[in-house]
């Protein structure tokens, strides 16, 4: 609560250690060449629904390629920026130096040979078993497992060593997020309950609690941090985000099966799960009020705040994904919306108009801090834009074409029917696709800029400037 | 410190109970359940095929459940928890842009057919958007003995040569006909037919995909009628008709049209139905239905007895009773379109 805006403002007034700027710009160039590589990848996926017989041969087939484009967005892309984001956040919100520089290296490093392996492995068709996010062969998901396990001991010694009396909210859901992950992929990859049915109920679990136990504490950390400091002002309440920090750990691990609705899961499974998925809005508007009356009154600030633009975007995109979430977990909507496309614009929805954006905000907000480098104005609108217009052309082109697949098969058609029903809603997605990727190589541009660019003067020698975007 | 002890630490142990609750019993427990009756354990070659098919990311087109709804309906009965004894790793999928496979060896029992579909889906479902692996198959100059090649259509067939499949088309194969969805108990009967259709909700037959697959297998005792060798029409109907006309003779519907029943199988006038199995057919309109996929022209791969044998177990069969047609008038019709 003593964490106010004017007290991240002096500890802003020292100058960043280069040890950690480093740690911070490696991780989110890292990131930023995953996001380009998965998104290409992505691209050329969607160009194979309108040409399927482009790419043939084993390497460019659409099922090699489909995991290589999740698991590389999952691991490379996301997990990479958000704990290049979590060190930063860890470390200056505690007021302490990062526990261990070596041990970050050492992390990512890891990181990445898990995610090129990952990728190498999937291209050659060692999939293990086509199960969401763990498609890696197990040596490969322990890499991952390890270099999370030395990020979870290098985070909690940074905030163990704070100068500051209280955890700030910002390092409850980063290590939150950070330990439960590490359970998470133990208990993905031991063996002994996953057969048959069995693993069934385990992916279920899995596959939702990666992105919410993971993504979303980790994203909701940097919110938590972003948003006081480029507002200059507290977050509206700490109590509630604490409320919401409980709630979700509580109620999201029990929603796991609402992924397997009318399959041989045993129903009360996939009741509870539909329960829990409604009482899921309480962490869910509970957060996203929180971030938007911290906003309150100042939502003229996003006029010439790109980094503030690209937040908002985040907290409403999971406002509307994760209600969207739960309203997909009625039954009722599930007979049509289910096994459809539908189903791949909610992701995309909740993947990249909440986290994605939610990581682009913080990476422009707190990178220009700890390089005193600024990305172009250009950049950032080239980038909100073309990422803005794009994602909705994909989420709404897939909504809208899912839905009539749905439909399509309720009203008996020929299976094919829904295949072709669905080529122009194919093809928009491409576009949006296109754009998006468009974007992406803006956002490597104004990550060049940011950290290997010219220094700006602005906010050079750390002059406690809280609205980083130029005006 | 405390605190972060009490936040870290306390987190996590409520997750771990969470994972523990919601995670690893529903495995443990799930992970028992015996195999229904008649599932069986896949065989090495069947086993090796759906390596890969998991290889490939079949089942990110493709599920493996059928859910108690309508609309699954044609894909079989709903599945039961002991038909997935044996399937680890699971393959339920998550996406069905492509159909559902649950019943894919029941569906559609042909190995021509899927030779064909895996070659190029285009070949046997134009709208399909399905990638092609062609890379699991060989262009040769002549088959190896035993060896069936590939009866492509022309425009898919490379230019000179032909395709046989390599040993992983074989095992996908394999695999893909191994999908099948045993009884359930209680269902009537010993028969062998699956009881799917006699599920509570009715409107059994308003999609016979499901349904023309499992019924039990058309007579073929009849083999005496007429001056025609009825084992070798038999033969060569299954594996050349059979894959689109379904060994039912049922068709596909939408794809295929039946030849049981058909107008031109039964006319007196066996003229017309000789043309089409020589020069093939497109767009026509059977039993007010237009059949856009292609029917590839036969003269260049069957003689004229093999073709007067096809059709002559085509109208005598599935209570056809079309006249029969000779060889010579095969024969006839070929030299008129030369």
């Amino acid at each position: 609560m003593q964490m106010t805006a004017t007290a991240q403002r002096s500890a802003m007034a020292r100058h960043d250690e280069p040890a950690l700027t480093s740690v911070f710009v490696a991780y989110t160039v890292s990131a930023t060449v995953w996001l380009l590589f998965s998104t290409a990848v992505g691209v050329l996926m969607a160009y194979k629904f309108g040409a399927p017989d482009f790419g043939p041969g084993a390497w460019l087939t659409f099922g090699r390629l489909r995991p290589i484009h999740t698991n590389d967005t999952f691991f490379g892309w996301a997990s990479v920026a958000l704990i290049g984001l979590a060190y930063y956040v860890a470390t200056r919100s505690s007021r302490a130096p990062l526990y261990s520089v070596k041990l970050a290296w050492v992390g990512l490093v890891l990181f990445n040979i898990a995610a090129l392996a990952g990728t190498i492995a999937l291209d050659l068709g060692y999939n293990n078993g086509n199960l969401e996010y763990r498609e890696w062969p197990w040596p490969i998901r322990l890499i991952f497992l390890a270099a999370l396990g030395l990020t979870a001991w290098n985070l909690i010694g940074t905030v163990a060593r704070r100068s500051t009396d209280d955890v700030y909210l910002s390092n409850w859901y980063i290590i939150g997020g950070v330990l439960w992950t590490c359970i998470l992929s133990l208990v993905a990859i031991l063996p002994w309950y996953q057969y048959g049915l069995g693993q069934v109920s385990v992916s279920g679990f899995f596959m939702h609690n990666a992105v919410g136990m993971w993504f979303t504490p980790l994203t909701l950390g940097v919110f938590y941090y972003a948003l006081p400091k480029l507002l200059n002002r507290p977050i509206y309440s700490y109590a509630l985000g604490v409320f919401a920090f409980w709630t979700n750990l509580v109620f999201y691990p029990i929603i796991g099966a609402h992924h397997f609705l009318f399959s041989p899961l045993p129903w009360w499974l996939q009741t509870t799960a539909i329960v829990f998925s409604v009482a899921m809005l309480i962490p869910v508007w509970g957060g996203s009020s929180n971030f938007l009356l911290t906003m309150r009154g100042r939502m003229g600030d996003m006029t010439h705040s790109f980094p503030l633009m690209f937040i908002f975007v985040g907290v409403v995109g999971y406002l509307i994904g994760s209600t969207q979430g739960t309203f997909e977990a009625f039954r009722s909507l599930q007979e049509v919306w289910h096994l459809t496309n539908f189903t791949v614009g909610h992701s995309h929805l909740t993947m990249y108009g909440f986290i994605t954006f939610a990581i682009w905000g913080g990476l422009y907000t707190l990178v220009p801090l700890a390089t005193g480098k600024e990305p172009s104005h250009l950049g950032l609108m080239l980038h909100f834009w073309m990422a803005l217009v794009g994602s909705f052309i994909y989420v709404i082109s897939l909504s809208v074409g899912g839905t009539i697949q749905g439909l399509d098969w309720e009203h008996g058609l020929p299976f094919i029917q829904s295949v072709a029903d669905m080529q122009s809603y194919w093809i928009w997605r491409g576009v949006g696709g296109s754009l998006m990727l468009l974007s992406h190589v803006v956002f490597a541009w104004n990550v060049w800029r940011m950290t290997h660019g010219a220094s700006a003067p602005s906010v050079a020698d750390g002059s406690a400037s809280a609205e980083p975007a130029p005006t | 410190m405390n605190k972060l002890v009490l936040i870290s630490g306390g987190s996590t142990l409520v997750f771990s109970v969470l994972a523990v609750v919601m995670g690893v019993l529903p495995g443990v427990e799930l992970s028992r359940i015996p195999p229904g009756v008649g599932v069986q354990p896949l065989t090495a070659l069947q086993a090796e095929g759906r390596d890969i098919y998991v290889a490939n990311g079949c089942s990110y087109c493709h599920t493996q459940q059928v859910r108690p709804l309508p609309q699954d309906k044609v894909f079989g009965r709903p599945s039961a928890p002991g038909d997935f004894t044996y399937q680890t790793p699971e393959l339920l999928g998550s996406e069905r842009t492509g159909p559902d496979l649950t019943s894919i060896g029941e569906r559609q029992p042909s190995t021509v057919w899927h030779f064909i579909h895996l070659y190029n889906p285009r070949a046997v479902v134009p709208q399909s958007i399905m990638p092609a692996f062609e890379w699991m198959f060989q262009v040769v100059d002549q088959p190896p003995a035993g060896v069936m090649p590939i009866a492509l259509p022309k425009i898919y067939a490379p230019a000179r040569g032909v395709v046989v499949p390599t040993h992983a088309a074989d095992a996908l194969v394999a695999y893909l006909l191994a999908l099948k969805q045993p009884a359930l108990p209680g269902g009537e009967g010993g028969a062998p037919a699956f009881s799917g259709d006699a599920k509570p909700a009715g409107s059994g037959d308003a999609n016979p995909a499901g349904s023309s697959a499992s019924s039990s297998a058309p007579a073929f005792s009849s083999a005496a009628v007429g001056g025609y060798d009825a084992a070798k029409g038999e033969a060569l109907f299954v594996s050349t008709c059979a894959p689109c006309h379904q060994a039912n003779a049922e068709g596909l519907p939408g794809a295929f049209p039946p030849l049981k029943g058909d107008a031109v199988v039964n006319d007196s006038d066996a003229t017309r139905h000789i043309r089409i199995v020589l020069h093939g057919l497109q767009g026509a309109r059977v039993g007010g239905v237009v059949y856009t996929s292609p029917m590839p022209p036969f003269a260049g791969t069957l003689s004229d007895s093999d073709v007067a044998n096809i059709m002559n177990y085509e109208r005598s069969s599935w209570g056809n009773h079309g006249a029969p047609a000779s060889a010579e008038q095969v024969a006839a019709e070929r030299a008129k379109s030369q």
